[in-house]
């Protein structure tokens, strides 16, 4: 871990005694064979706070949400989900986990009642816990008429929510995202990034959203700039455009990153 | 995790395999008319060229039709086997099978419910066919129905072991055509469900000998005693055996710290 890591990781721990920490990435590495793809990783999700993973396609972030999520194993550094260490506690770390994929994971022949129905089983819900939270989370994503349709019979905005709705379920009190905006119309992504927002907030959920989309940023969030494989920034959105002496998450990306497009 | 969130992660898994099997009505069929046309075509054209002598568990001289509906019905367990493990291959591909692996339930659990599933689903479809077999006249005794069910469920869980197995050690679909074609067809055909090991002995010891030590041998011997009310201690020892070694090779392919869990690099 370097110097910057260790003093970051002193900070979280001090933190950690008055505010409780949803995520907390120390030290993370990763590698494919013959190719280093995270090295060094290291930032938190405050609980209830809303954290923008921006980096270009190729910067790690897919990576790293397999490692969060327990897809690949996490052999260099360590990964914290609510205080539980993911390599040692992993079942009730996951417990306490939603997950929007990057790539769509609705059952396309299932309708969306029975698509929800399966990731309350996931998860062990019973019966009576789940019919109830169904309705809520189809209601909610204005979905409710269309709860005995077939996922495919859905747009891909719809799909997006869907799946948005499906990750609360079980009441997580992380939320991670993998792009789940990517090839949506701007109202679209819009109207889903606001029902994340608000949803998150009212019941103090972190969330940590991979984005390559600088315009998702909003000033107060937590941003961590991810550029091949390294943590470039950790900080408000705000302190982002300070430390960079820009006016826009653009800019400042753009210095941060030599010049990448977002 | 309590027992009972287990019992309800198995029975979401069970749900769904069963709701997905109903709406592709084409693989319904597609599993159902495979093993028909070997028994109405196949059959009857081969039955006075492979006359079959008493073998146990038969009593006495049996049609080749009768002979031959215990290798089919694991003909359906086989191709049920392979079909759902290609399926995890083409959910891995598009992503559905992270949904699963991201459950907080262990995953060797996880993939035990898969496997659950898909025999349970495999034992339905072998039902059917013995249903159209009684009225092609293959009729074992009825206490056989009963008793063929744990056979037809421990073959089932070893056939879709095994296809667990290929299926987390390929990465891409593609390849998996390939696999199937080593492994579906000199399974099948080297085995006791078209004809007894003993004409193969005529023929060629060591492919006797390879015919012998075949698991799908085994799944069909032990559904061929079961069905007639008998036990097959040797096929019994041989099936679990290879269930447990299949499925601990399965699962140590799914653990993403030691063995090939491969999920498509790239994304950001």
């Amino acid at each position: 871990m370097s110097r910057d890591n260790a003093r970051y990781q002193a900070d979280v721990s001090g933190a950690g005694a008055t505010c409780q920490v949803a995520l907390d990435v120390a030290g993370v590495g990763f590698a494919y064979p013959g190719r280093q793809v995270l090295e060094d990783v290291s930032f938190a999700v405050p609980a209830g706070g809303f954290c923008v993973l921006l980096g270009i396609n190729g910067a790690g972030k897919t990576t790293l949400f397999s490692l969060i999520t327990r897809l690949f194993l996490c052999r260099t550094g360590s990964i914290r989900i609510l205080g539980r260490e993911l390599g040692r506690d992993g079942t009730r770390a996951l417990a306490q986990l939603g997950v929007v994929f990057q790539q769509p994971t609705l059952d396309l022949d299932l309708s969306l009642r029975q698509n929800l129905r399966y990731h309350c089983a996931l998860h062990g819900l019973a019966m009576n816990q789940m019919r109830p939270r169904i309705e809520d989370a189809l209601a909610g994503v204005d979905l409710a008429e269309r709860a005995g349709d077939k996922a495919r019979e859905l747009s891909g905005g719809q799909r997006r929510r869907l799946e948005l709705a499906r990750a609360l379920l079980h009441r997580p009190r992380l939320l991670l995202a993998d792009e789940p905006t990517v090839g949506l119309d701007v109202q679209s992504r819009q109207a889903i990034i606001a029902q994340v927002r608000e949803g998150c907030r009212r019941d103090g959920v972190g969330v940590l959203w991979a984005t390559h989309l600088v315009d998702e940023v909003e000033p107060a969030d937590q941003v961590v700039v991810l550029h091949r494989g390294r943590v470039l920034h950790r900080d408000t959105a705000a302190q982002l455009l300070t430390d960079t002496a820009t006016s826009s998450i653009h800019q400042a990306f753009n210095r941060l990153t030599g010049g990448a497009p977002p | 995790m309590s027992a009972r969130q287990y019992l309800r992660c198995l029975a979401g898994i069970l749900a769904r395999e069963g709701l997905r099997f109903l709406h592709q009505r084409e693989r319904f069929f597609g599993a159902l008319v495979r093993p028909l046309v070997w028994l109405f075509i196949f059959a009857a054209g081969f039955r006075s060229v492979l006359g079959v002598s008493i073998i146990p568990p038969y009593e006495t001289y049996i049609l080749y039709e009768e002979y031959i509906v215990p290798g089919l019905a694991a003909m359906i367990l086989l191709f049920s086997g392979m079909q759902s493990s290609l399926s995890m291959v083409y959910d891995r591909e598009l992503g559905s099978m992270r949904l699963l692996m991201v459950s907080p339930f262990p995953r060797w659990y996880l993939l035990v419910c898969k496997l659950i599933a898909g025999a349970a689903v495999a034992a339905v479809q072998v039902y059917l066919f013995l249903v159209i077999a009684w009225y092609w006249g293959v009729q074992p005794p009825l206490i056989g129905y009963l008793l063929v069910l744990p056979a037809l469920l421990l073959a089932a869980l070893m056939l879709g072991a095994l296809g667990l197995f290929l299926s987390s050690v390929i990465r891409q679909l593609e390849n998996f055509a390939g696999v199937m074609n080593f492994v579906i067809f000199p399974m099948f055909f080297a085995s006791s469900a078209l004809y007894p090991l003993w004409r193969m002995r005529d023929s060629s010891s060591v492919l006797y000998e390879i015919c012998r030590f075949n698991p799908f041998t085994w799944a069909v011997e032990l559904i061929r005693f079961a069905l007639y009310a008998q036990m097959n201690w040797p096929a019994f020892l041989g099936v679990t055996g290879a269930l447990a070694l299949f499925l601990t090779a399965a699962i140590y392919g799914y653990d993403p710290g030691r063995g090939q869990m491969r999920f498509k690099q790239g994304g950001g």
